[in-house]
């Protein structure tokens, strides 16, 4: 089959590698339709997740059919239309068993801090992604769904992770009726996190980025006030004057470990690697928001230390809430919320690429060429 | 404005947003959104086990030093092998997640697995292409000075291209340094 592989930093591309085998009695085996790169495919395609390995093949969003189901597989049969969360999870292990599905401590033997993720190196337990024609799917039984049939195939995939995760962000945000919300960061994931807490009643929804192109799609899709850092000497300052001094109630970090806006930060950590990310984004979201607020935290980080302001979010009595969206427990509200037209989260993809032409689509999508806020990969084009 | 207990106000009140935003306020009750609260027990996930049945372990699979057992499923997709299989190996065997040294060396070991592999690809005659790993054909047309214009994160991107090309220049000076070497022994013997 057809896959894209990781050839070091920077580096991808598309080779014949082995169908993928039934290695577990609950696996399934599913024909790729659409995939996605998400924002942070490209801490990976960047070199900057310990643990990734040439070879290897990316993706945590994708859709498609079922094309062969291991002997105890009793949910699934050949042929279904499925949808599968980017968590790979177990079900029933001591944090499946509390909704912690991005939690699970049965699936990634690499590491205890974190679950198992299709495609997202082997600190995430070293499973291929779906940027592919085929894919192994574990847990055949518990993470994948029928997509529902009046579902788009586009809309179906952005329910794997970007939608869920930025949905999930507004809830861990705490937002009530009335609240400022800023989300930093205009990608993906942010404007579905604006656009999520409108749902939960934010009085004003605030995002900030610096690409002009993203703003404009942050007013448009997510009806949100926009603030371009760039216009401003200290972002910081300038949310505090738009709310009246005191600061956001919630502020929503949908940016993670490559964010602008600090050289020093940005160099030591995504050049140069010492640290597990650039906390621009974290401790700018730490300054804005108020006293006894709420940050919630979406990006992804590496698993190294990074320069974090610890000590203002304690003088500040914020609460600090963060975790990998646990996808399917998301699922059947924004089902309802898709199917009543609240949430439309094809309105961002902006370019369909071939998979033969993966290599291209990563590099518009981490050099933000064109346009470009959400590439989804399509297998069979050409 | 003056600090006072009040809330600054809020340029819309709920009934414009409801009218402006389709579905505000449709997830208005904390209470009743789908991740809370986060714990809950009973859910029904679809599993039909109480412990998975472990996949067959066909060769060592390495794992961190915090769990107590290799996990019933793992992935399978880039077995150790090579230098940088033994760095891993290391990793894994001797520091916890808690050590800086346990990713740093992992760090390092990705670096060491990217040069083995493209020496692997040249000598297989399947070498790496720079130019189409790297995507650079699609500048032609994203409109790459357009799409860059006033972009703060330009002055980082500068450096990218040295990041990337630069371990490259490096082994070349090497390879042509132990080369003239070579040919330079070889003629004072001669």
């Amino acid at each position: 089959m057809r896959a894209m592989v990781y050839r070091g930093p920077y580096k991808i591309r598309v080779e014949d590698k082995p169908m993928p085998r039934i290695e577990h009695p609950n696996d399934a085996i599913v024909r790729v339709t659409t995939a996605a790169i998400c924002g942070s495919d490209l801490h990976l395609y960047h070199g900057l997740m310990p643990d990734t390995r040439v070879g290897s093949t990316f993706g945590h969003e994708f859709v498609g059919v079922v094309h062969e189901v291991g002997p105890s597989v009793q949910n699934l049969s050949v042929g279904d239309r499925v949808m599968v969360p980017f968590n790979i999870y177990c079900g029933t292990c001591f944090f499946c068993a509390r909704g912690l599905y991005s939690n699970c401590h049965n699936v990634n033997p690499n590491a205890t801090a974190v679950g198992g993720i299709y495609g997202y190196s082997h600190t995430t337990g070293g499973y291929d992604g779906g940027q592919a024609e085929y894919v192994r799917v574990p847990f055949a039984d518990v993470g994948p769904t029928l997509v529902p049939d009046w579902m788009d195939e586009e809309d179906a995939v952005l329910c794997t992770d970007a939608l869920a995760t930025g949905y999930f962000g507004a809830q861990l945000a705490d937002v009530v009726e009335g609240d400022v919300v800023v989300v930093l960061g205009a990608g993906p994931v942010g404007l579905f996190a604006a656009r999520s807490a409108w749902l939960m009643g934010a009085g004003r929804v605030i995002v900030v980025d610096h690409l002009a192109e993203r703003l404009a799609k942050a007013r448009e899709f997510a009806f949100a006030e926009t603030i371009d850092f760039t216009e401003h000497r200290d972002v910081v300052v300038e949310l505090k004057r738009t709310t009246g001094g005191l600061g956001a109630d919630r502020v929503i970090d949908a940016v993670g470990a490559e964010a602008d806006g600090n050289l020093l930060q940005h160099v030591t950590a995504v050049t140069l690697k010492l640290q597990g990310g650039s906390p621009v984004a974290l401790n700018w979201a730490i300054d804005a928001v108020r006293k006894g607020g709420t940050v919630s935290v979406m990006g992804a980080y590496g698993p190294m230390f990074s320069a974090v302001k610890f000590g203002d979010a304690m003088n500040k009595g914020l609460t600090l809430r963060m975790n990998q969206a646990p996808v399917k427990r998301q699922w059947p509200r924004l089902f309802e919320h898709i199917r009543s037209g609240y949430l439309t989260p094809s309105d961002i993809v902006t370019h369909r690429i071939p998979l033969e032409h993966i290599a291209e689509g990563y590099h518009l999508f981490s050099s933000k060429l064109d346009g470009c806020i959400k590439p989804l990969v399509v297998p069979s084009a050409t | 404005m003056p600090y006072t207990a009040d809330k600054p106000p809020l340029p819309q009140t709920p009934d414009q947003l409801r009218a402006r935003i389709p579905g505000w306020g449709a997830d208005l009750d904390p209470a009743d959104r789908p991740s809370v609260p986060r714990e809950v027990r009973g859910l029904d996930t679809g599993a039909h086990w109480e412990l998975p049945e472990q996949q067959e372990e066909h060769v060592p699979r390495e794992r961190s030093v915090e769990h107590t057992r290799l996990t019933p499923v793992f992935g399978t997709s880039v077995p150790l092998k090579g230098l940088s299989g033994a760095v891993r190996r290391l990793s894994y065997a001797r520091f916890s997640e808690g050590r800086a040294a346990h990713w740093l060396l992992l760090l390092a070991a990705d670096r060491v697995d990217a040069v083995e592999s493209h020496l692997t690809a040249l000598v297989r005659l399947h070498p790496d292409d720079p130019v189409t790993e790297t995507g650079i054909r699609a500048e032609l047309s994203a409109g790459p000075l357009s799409s860059r214009r006033g972009r703060v994160d330009v002055r980082h991107q500068v450096l990218d291209p040295v990041v990337v090309v630069g371990p490259w220049v490096v082994a070349g000076v090497i390879g042509y340094r132990a080369v003239r070497s070579v040919v330079r022994r070889a003629r004072r013997e001669a």
